[in-house]
Parts: C-alpha cells; structure tokens; sequence
C-alpha cells in the first residue's frame, strides 16, 4: 500500500465517490448554505474550511441525514440519494464522525460499534470483536474492547467514533471538526490516518476552522463563507503553492482581501511585558478528589501578577476543568493552598471570592454559564442574587436589573431584541458576550476566562481576545485557560502546561514557546522553561 | 399450641408463603414492565392505571368466557391500550411525561370505576378459584414445596419472564436499543435507529406487563374486581423498577420482600399477635427508606430519563 | 402590584378551548351512556355555582387545594417533585385533629389556632427531611423517597389514629371530635370559614415570593439549571432541603385547614388524594399562582357540581376522574401544539 498520495502516483482524479449539487438550507433567519456543489473523490483528503457560522455544521448534516435540504441534490457513484434519516446515510455508504461524542459512555466499546443493528438481528459479539480489532490494526490504535466507552480518554475516543463510522463498511467518511481534543501531535496523527485511509480509496472529507490544519492535511481545499462555497483549491494547485501562497490565497477567499485576521492565521503578538509586583493569585500544592471523568488536580502551583495574563494549555481533559473551578471555588481543594491577593481563600465559598474580585468565566456558557428561560437582564446578575442595589431586603428592584442590564448591552455590544429576551435566543456569540459583561462588571481584580473563543467567529474572537489584553493593561490580571495555543501565545505572558493534572511547567511566552509547550502537551519533560516562577 | 408452635407449623408456613408469591407476582410483573420504559428513558406513571385496566378487563373476560387464560390475554391488551395512548401522548407527541402519566392514572380509575358500575352495579361477583399447577418433583419439597410450587401458571410464566429479560437486556439488540434510548438516544438515532419507535415499544410492552399484573391481581390474587383495588401497585412498581438498577432479578427481590410484608399482615391477625396490620403495612415501604439511605447514593437512573428525544435538540 | 394582568387573562382564554373540547369529549361519553350531557352540565353549575349552599361548598373545598398548589408550586419551581404531599397532609391533618379539642379548651382560641396550624406546619415539615437530605446530599431521587413516605404516612396515620389518638368513647377508630363551635370561624352565615381567605393569600404570597424576591429568584434558578446554580454560587443542598421543607409545611397546613374548618376528626380510613390531583392543575397553569387559583376552582366546580350531577345521572362519582383527565390531556396536548407553534413564528 502505497503512502503517496493518490494523485502523486499518477492517477487520473476517479469520478466522485460523492457529489453535493446546489444544496440550499434555510433556518429561520438565516441562510445557512446556499447552493453549494462540493465533490468528493476517492482517494482524496478534502478539507472544508470555514469559520464558525459558515454553515459547515449544516452541510455535515445533510451529508449525515440529520438535515433535509431545502433544494439540491446529493448523489453517490452517480445515483441521486435521498438522505432523509441517518439510517439512509449510512445505507448510502457514509460515515460521519461528529463534533460532538456519539457514543454511549455506559456501554462498551464493542457494543458501541453493535449499535444500530435491525433489533430481531442475533447479536453476534464474537464477530463484532473480531472486526473491531482488524480495523484497530488498521487504523493502529490499542483499544480494549470491553472497555466502557466513557471510560476511555478523549484521543481513544475518536478512535472509536472513527471506525464506528466505517463499521458497516462505508466509502465516504466525513469528520466535523475532529481536532479540537487533539494535541499537534494528534492532528499530526490523524492527518496520517486520514491518509493511510485515502489511500484505501476512501473519499475522505475533514471540515475544520482551522488554517494550519487544512495546510497539513488536505489535499483538495474548498472554502464555505456565509453559507456558500466561494474557492475550490484543486490537488494539482494546492499542492503546487508554497506555503505563504497557500496562505494568502485562502486568506484571500475567508476575508475578501486579506485582512490578516490573526485568529484564522494563527500569527504570533507577544504580549508586553509586566511589571514586578506582589502576587493576585497564588495557587500552592493544590489538589482535588477525583469526580466524575475529569481529571483531578496533583499539586498544581503557579503565581500570577496584577494585570498578568497567565495562559494554561493542554490537550483538553488534562485538568483544566477542575483548576478553573477549584480557583473559582466551585470544586473544594483537597490540599493545597490557594491565596487571592494575599489573603487566603481555599476555604471560601463562590460568593465570597466574587466579592474579593475574583471572577470565573465559564466554559460551558449555555449549560452552567446562564439559565436560557431567563432574561439577559437577569443573566447579567445572576451571581448577585439578593444582592444591592438590585434586591432590597429580600424583594426584587426591576428597574435596577433593567438599567443595568441596558447599560452593560450597550457597552459590549450584546446583540438582542431587548434586555427582557431569554438568554437562550443569542446567538452565541452575543451570550458570550453578556457572560464578558456580567463577569468584567463590578470591578473584577482576577478573571479566570475558560475557552473564551471557543466556538466564536473571527470578529467576536478579535474582539474578545482585545478585551482580555485591554483589561489586563488596565490591571485585570487573568488567568486564560485555552486548547488554542495561537490564542495563548497571542495573549499570554508566560503558559502553564496542565497534563495529567500536573502544571509541568510555565514557558515564558517568548521565541520557541510554541515548541516547548507543544512538548510538554505530550506529557514530555526535561529541558527549559519548566518550573514555578 | 402456643403462638410460636403456631407460627412455625407447616400448615401457617405454608399459607404465608405461598400468600407472599400470590401478592407478589403482580408487584413483579408491573415492576418489570416499568424496568422496560425506565431503560428506554421514559418516566411511566400511568403504570397504575395500565394495571387498574388490565385487572378490568381481565376480570370481565374470566367471568364472561369463564378462560383463566383469555383473561389474562384481555389484561394485556387493555394494559397496551392504555400505554399506547401513553407512547403516542408522550414519546410521539412529547408531551410531560408527569402530567400525562397521572392523567392517564386517573382516567383509567375513573373508567374502570365507571364501567364497573354499569356492568355490575353495586354487585361483586367473584371467580371460581383456578386450580393451582404444582410442579413436578419441586412440589413434593416438605412445607416450601407445597406453597412456593404449587401456583397457577402464570406465577410460572412470570417468573420465565426474568429469565427471558435479563437474556434479552444482555445478549439481543434489543437490550442494546433500549439501553441507548435511556443513556444516549442521540447515539441511538445517529446509528440508524428510531428513538421514537424504540420507546414506544418499551411503553407498550410495559403496558402489557402492567396489564398482565392487573389481571393477576384481580383474577388469582382476590377473584373478583373492585374499583381502585390497585391501590398503589403500581406506583410501588415504579419504585421496584426505579431501585432495581436495571436487573430484573432485583425487580423479584423487591417484589418478594413487599410481597412478604403482606401475607406477613394476614399471618400475624391468623397467629393472634397483637401487632397492628399498619405497623406491618409500613414494613416495605421503612425498608426501601432504609435501602436508600445506605445505598441510595449509588442508585443510577438512566440519563435521558423523563426527557423527550428530538433530533438535533442537543 | 398588577394582581390580574393581561398576560393572566392570556393565560387563562388560552386552555379556554380545550376546556369546552374536553367538555365536548364528555358529553359525547355521557350521550354514550344514555345520559343527558345537557342536563349533565347545567346540574354542574347549578350545583356549585349557582345555588348558594353548593357555591359555598365549592369554595370550602379550594381551601385545602389551594394550600397544596402553594405547596407543589413551590417544589416544582425548584425542580423537586414533591409527591408526598398525600402523606404530608394526613399527618398534619392527624396531629391537628388530636391535640386541637385539648388545646382550644386550655388556651385562648386566637393562640390556640395558629399554634394548631405551626404544628400542621412542622409535622408536614418534619416528613420531607429523610427524602430532602436524601437528595440534597446523596442526590437520591426525591420522587421515590417522597412516594415512600407517603406509604408511610398513610400507614403511621392509621396506627395513630386507632392506638394514640383514639377516642376510646366511640367504636369506630377516630379522634375525638372538634366541636362544631370550636371549628374556624365562619364568614357572615354561611359555610365559608376563615381557612378559605387564608389559603387564597397563602397561594398568593407563594406566587409573590416565587416572583418577586430573591429567594424566589434561587428556587427558579436551581428549577431551570442546578448546574448554573452551583456556578452562580448557590449552596443547592440548603435551597433544596429549605425548599421541601417549605413545600411540605404548606401541605401540612392544608390538612389543617381541612380539619379545623370542616371535618374536626380524622377516621382511620380516610385519606382524600388531593395531592394527586392538584398536580396536573398545577402544571397546566405553569407554576403561576393566580392561574393556578383559577385551575383549582375550575376544578372545584367539578367536584362539586359533579358529585351532584352524577348522582343525578345514576352514574359513580368516579366519572368525573374521566372528565377530569380528559381535559388535563388535551389541555397539555394544545399546549403544546402552541408551544411549537410560537417557537416556530
């Protein structure tokens, strides 16, 4: 089996294994794609590429059967499918990994991959196990069968998911953004696997938001913006293009004429550097019980200075869940110490950390960050219920959580009908913009900001990642917990890397760091830069 | 003889247990109706009124075609009816699993009543007793043979049913569908199969099982039909299911130990103690208290549970 | 404060058309019966509606249901479902009955009610501790534990009843008996007692604190997402107990209200299921307390203009539990056939 890729070899581009014609898909309010015709060919590795809002998710849904569209076509080897569930996208021959894990952590990872079949099948599990390891050998993984899915790590994970998609056989696989989990070295490795799968005459679509992905990965390149394929890059041209023409052209099609948005290129800004001052934070030996799927902390110790941008990187699942909570004081510190200010806080509730000005941006902006049913109004104080001057003695002010709410709106910007609108209707970007707002409100001294891009287009990216930088200069320190080293790397001043629930060391954001951290996402130490500072 | 020569000598032992399985069965059959939906994910309250239903009309069948069997056939069939309206109100339609499952309970107990009234007015009429199957060799064991051995076929069939679930939740498909429903119905839908239809099965299956433990109760347990004779039954049933963590086996232990409390009643007015009935009323209900404070923390419903399924919602 | 608002008025035309629908669906079933759904009805209203003393039993039977709606919206904006409130009822409903004769007689009357309605209160409090810290710390589901207690109740109430509290004048098991005199007082003549005003404001100050204060604010927190109210800071475990506690104070209540203003005695055998049909009431006016005081004398009116019209009819009481979950069912099913229709637009 050769690893050159197909059209290296010298084979004529084979007829499309797939074909997308003028698909067009309308949710309310907006265009979420129109008329695109996208081909994938056997043997080829196409890249989708598009920022968030582009409408991938939804092409990746009508591929997938999950979404019906509006207008268009989809034929397989020529014969026009009709995708009206997932079962005919599967009997079509497609497989799709989706962003999101589709499988049931309660059971096994065999009877994961068993699923779906006809329920009067006898279920034949010595043959299931069998299959699963010629594929393991395939794709190279080791992976116990029995294993209860959930417990597998997030890499093993997406393993499974992957030949889960190829289980019964399918030619077509699709990825919807697979990287997000992955350290570089794992989108390395997966680029590879694509590869080798290609290779096996697979058609192979990976969609992605990320530029230096595409670079690595693909073979053929398409770009979706607002909805509509705007540039195909065919094998043959892409691959002519040296890196920086690469570059420029796709930045060209994403940005109508370049407009070097640091975000999608990944560029290096080297944050200013700091002054000498006593800590805002001090994290010593900090540890936490394990709880759930979430790595614990193991004696975590880092300092961060007033108006310092502290970066935490790692390949997510490595312990950054319960840092973020345990500095907010939602998750009690099983050892350790921890001191906001100088003052010790380990034993202090949520509340009482708020009120020392220490704020926690979370994540999870629809599940914990907000309540959906309620206001924006009410969201934007929603850590201060019973609090002056919008609770009086225990009785709601209304128009005191209206001006205020009026106010913060019109100062970030938060895109709504009106201040009285569920949360849940923003788009998210704007919810996370009210959750900037509502944490940055009340004279914050230390922002703990958990992936405060994930998921936002490049303006709202910009603009957040402007506003974290402006209120550090302004004395905010920060502590930016994030899977996007380019985002760290842009903001941070020096990076803790969490592996494992370990800080196994802080690189000064300087020339190199982006190598070092990358190392040490591995779990490999050794050599400069670790230690406290 | 004394109260403890009493207590122990066969005739009572006897009596006792063979009163706890008669008790017991319909506990168990509606207790593993309802493990069905609780694996598919979905919170089944008008268990109470599936029994209520299947005790109906399986007493009306009995006494008219004077089958045992067909009664027991009507009681399933009015137990789905009930659960289909359930299936299609709740997992087709999505409507509060709560609101929709008490509704249900206290239409069939209007229902029931009402067409008790009509067909029998204020009579009671009762059912011949059914002559009990007593198990080869099993049966002739001293004093447990004679009452644990000796019942009418269907305490048999119920107790196959364990078997048969416990199989059909470990090694079929179907077990796998239902789990996936209940944990992960996004997983199961991705992979091709109907959420909607899954559940619905479920519920209509638990109906049948409902039914059937209605027509028990109604046909075998008391031999005559009196409105609202379920009294609680079935919300017991959902508790069984609920701590039985999804072994149908557990669902039996449960089942026997309520089962036992009640023939305990009976027996200990027979013996002459003086205990009261309520102190040994309460005896099941104080033990499940007890159950869930040591092991309660541990006890895990399925995740999806109580919540409707619609695609592309996550 | 706006008491009766717009989107009130809304919020009660809306089930206004499944009403009449299932009004419909019943008299279809009555005409199937050979009975007059007509005269069916019009003995409905004349019964509770019209004819003074009916009227006045229609609103002396709101006041226990009232209380337990208080209850049950209380606990189901937090997102606990409270169904022990059958139990919680019975034992307060028990306790009352007992000690009210002995302390009327021995205090002031104007300290011995509201002593009677803090015990009613602190009995119904005390039977949700074990499922409240149950869930509040071992995350035990309270629908199980609360259903268990309520088993529990029912049989505990029976035993105190016939053993502790009996009267040993009379042969059936029963407490001994409030005099009339000594029962809630009555408005101007008629039927009404005191308990039916006091559960009106009772249910309205639930809604005023479920609304409009802070505390109200955290129980729709931890109802809508105990995951955001774990990050907002809430200590969840203190609400949730604090919650059950206040929920099955005010179920507690309703048995006294029960007691004290109509039956003065509790008998072994009885225990009225109102917790079970209050629930669905509840439900369909979304938690709001001042529909749900519409709800419940809809409800009301059923029961006793139906008790009527049944037995006119030659036809069980139990026919109204059919009337009754006929429009629970299709209430909740065009409920949610607008829902989608709103979310849609």
């Amino acid at each position: 089996m050769g690893t050159a890729p197909a059209h290296e070899r010298g084979w004529a581009p084979a007829a499309p294994s797939l074909l997308l014609s003028g698909i067009t898909k309308r949710f309310p309010g907006v265009l979420a794609n129109d008329a695109v015709s996208l081909a994938l060919h056997p043997g080829e590795v196409h890249v989708l590429l598009g920022e968030n809002g582009a409408g991938k998710s939804t092409l990746i849904g009508v591929l997938s059967g999950v979404v019906r569209p509006d207008a268009g076509s989809v034929s397989v080897r020529g014969r026009t499918v009709a995708l009206r569930a997932p079962r005919d996208a599967i009997g079509a021959g497609i497989g799709t990994v989706y962003q999101h894990a589709t499988l049931v952590p309660t059971l096994t990872v065999v009877e994961n991959l068993m699923l779906g079949q006809r329920w009067s099948a006898p279920m034949r599990r010595d043959a299931a196990i069998e299959r699963f390891e010629t594929f393991a050998r395939r794709l190279d993984v080791r992976i116990d069968p029995h294993a209860p899915a959930g417990d597998l790590a997030l890499g093993e994970q997406q393993s499974v998911e992957i030949i889960k998609a190829l289980w019964r056989g399918e030619s077509i696989l699709v990825l919807d953004e697979p990287t997000s989990m992955l350290t570089p070295q794992g989108v390395t490795e997966l680029g590879r696997l694509l590869r080798r799968l290609a290779n096996e005459g697979l058609a192979v679509l990976m969609v992605t938001h990320k530029l230096h992905e595409v670079l690595e990965i693909g073979d053929r390149v398409s770009i979706l913006k607002r909805g509509r394929l705007v540039a195909e890059l065919a094998p043959a041209e892409f691959k002519a293009m040296d890196r920086e023409t690469a570059i420029a052209t796709i930045l060209a099609a994403m940005f109508d004429g370049g407009n070097s948005d640091a975000a999608a290129a990944g560029s290096v800004q080297p944050a200013a550097a700091r002054g000498e001052a006593a800590p805002m934070l001090e994290l010593a030996h900090v540890s936490t019980r394990p709880h759930g799927r979430e790595t614990p902390l193991a004696a975590v110790s880092f300092t961060v200075a007033p108006g310092e941008i502290f970066g935490v990187a790692g390949v997510d699942g490595n312990g950054q869940q319960h840092l973020a909570e345990v500095i907010a004081g939602q998750r009690k510190a099983s050892g350790g110490e921890i001191r906001l200010s100088g003052r010790d806080v380990t034993h202090q509730s949520v509340r009482e950390r708020q009120a020392l000005g220490l704020r926690f941006l979370t994540d999870d902006r629809l599940g914990e960050g907000s309540v959906g049913a309620f206001s924006v109004a009410l969201n934007l104080v929603a850590k201060r219920v019973g609090e002056a001057p919008f609770w009086q003695r225990g009785v709601v002010r209304q128009e005191r959580i209206d001006s205020h709410a009026r106010e913060l709106i019109a100062r970030h910007d938060v895109r709504t009908p009106g201040a009285e609108t569920p949360i849940a209707k923003l788009s998210g970007g704007n919810v996370q913009k009210a959750l900037f707002a509502r944490e940055l409100s009340f004279d914050p001294q230390l922002v703990v900001y958990h992936k405060p891009t994930h998921g936002l287009d490049a303006a709202n990216t910009r603009a957040a990642r402007d506003l974290i930088r402006r209120r550090a200069e302004a004395g905010v320190a920060a502590v930016v917990i994030s899977t996007e080293l380019d985002e760290l790397i842009e903001l941070a001043d020096r990076i803790g890397v969490m592996y494992r629930g370990r800080l196994i060391g802080i690189v000064p954001n300087e020339r190199g760091a982006e190598a070092t951290i990358g190392r040490l996402m591995t779990g490999v130490t050794g050599g400069h830069g670790a230690g406290d500072a | 003889m004394s109260a403890v020569e009493a207590l122990l000598s066969a005739t009572f032992v006897t009596a006792f247990v063979s009163g706890a399985v008669t008790a017991a069965v319909p506990l168990l059959l509606v207790g593993l109706g309802e493990q069905i939906s609780e694996k598919a994910g979905v919170l089944n309250l008008g268990l109470e009124g599936m029994m209520l239903v299947g005790a109906y009309c399986g007493f009306a069948l009995a006494l008219a075609s004077g089958s045992f069997w067909g009664g027991f056939g009507a009681g399933m069939a009015g137990g789905a009816f009930v659960a289909a309206l359930m299936a299609l109100l709740c997992v087709r339609f999505a409507l509060n699993q709560i609101v929709v499952g008490i509704g249900l309970t206290l239409a069939a107990q209007g229902a029931t009543s009402l067409a008790h009234h009509i067909q029998f007015s204020s009579t009671f009429p009762r059912l011949p007793r059914q002559p009990e199957l007593a198990l080869p060799l099993l049966s002739d064991i001293p004093v447990l043979g004679e009452s644990l051995f000796t019942q009418h076929p269907f305490a048999y069939l119920s107790a196959a049913a364990i078997v048969l679930l416990a199989w059909l939740y470990r090694y079929s498909n179907v077990g796998l569908n239902l789990a996936a429903a209940g944990e992960k119905p996004a997983a199961l839908d991705l992979a091709g199969v109907s959420v909607v239809a899954t559940r619905c099965w479920a519920v209509l299956a638990t109906g049948a099982f409902a039914g059937a433990g209605g027509a028990y109760l109604a046909n075998v347990g008391a031999g005559l039909f009196v409105p609202f004779m379920t009294n609680g039954a079935g919300f017991m049933g959902i508790v069984l299911a609920m701590l039985a963590r999804g072994r149908p086996s557990w669902v039996l232990a449960g089942a026997l130990v309520v089962g036992l409390s009640t023939s305990l009643t009976t027996a200990v007015q027979v013996a002459g103690f003086q205990v009261p009935t309520d102190v040994v009323q309460m005896i099941p209900f104080a033990l499940i208290i007890i159950f869930l404070v040591a092991f309660g923390r541990s006890a895990r419903l399925p995740e999806a549970l109580g919540r409707p399924y619609e695609r592309g919602a996550h | 404060m706006r008491l009766i608002g717009r989107a009130h008025i809304e919020a009660v035309l809306r089930p206004a058309a499944p009403i009449v629908i299932a009004l419909a669906a019943g008299g279809l079933i009555l005409a199937l019966l050979g009975r007059d759904p007509f005269a069916f009805y019009a003995q409905v209203v004349r019964r509770a509606i019209t004819s003074q003393s009916g009227l006045q039993e229609t609103l002396v039977l709101m006041a226990p249901l009232l209380l337990i709606a208080a209850s049950l919206i209380v606990s189901f904006r937090a997102g606990l479902w409270n169904l022990g409130v059958d139990g919680q009822f019975l034992l307060a409903a028990v306790f009352v009955a007992a000690q009210a004769p002995g302390w009327v007689e021995r205090m002031p009357y104007w300290v011995a009610v509201p002593a009677l309605f803090l015990l009613a209160a602190a009995v119904g409090a005390i039977w949700s501790i074990v499922p409240a810290l149950l869930r509040a710390y071992q995350g035990v589901n309270e629908i199980i534990s609360t259903l268990m207690m309520t088993f529990l109740g029912l049989s505990t109430s029976a035993l105190l009843v016939k053993t502790v509290f009996d009267d040993p004048d009379t042969a059936v098991p029963q407490t001994l008996v409030l005099p009339v005199a000594e029962r809630l007082p009555r408005i101007a003549d008629s039927l009404v007692h005191i308990g039916v005003p006091i559960a009106v404001i009772a249910i309205l100050v639930v809604h005023y604190v479920m609304t409009r204060t802070s505390f109200g604010t955290r129980v729709g927190i931890v109802g809508h997402n105990p995951a955001a109210a774990h990050h907002f800071g809430l200590n969840v475990p203190r609400l949730t107990v604090g919650v059950l506690a206040l929920s099955s104070a005010l179920a507690g209540l309703a048995g006294a209200v029960e007691i004290l203003g109509v039956r003065g005695v509790v008998r072994a055998d009885w225990h009225p299921s109102y917790g079970l049909m209050v629930v669905p009431l509840v439900f369909l006016a979304r938690f709001h307390g001042v529909v749900s005081i519409l709800f419940v004398a809809f409800f009301a009116v059923l029961v006793i203009g139906g008790e009527s019209a049944s037995r006119r009819a030659d036809l069980p009481n139990h026919f109204l539990l059919i009337m009754v979950a006929l429009i629970l069912l299709i209430l909740a099913l065009v409920e949610r056939t607008a829902g989608r229709r709103a979310e849609a637009l």
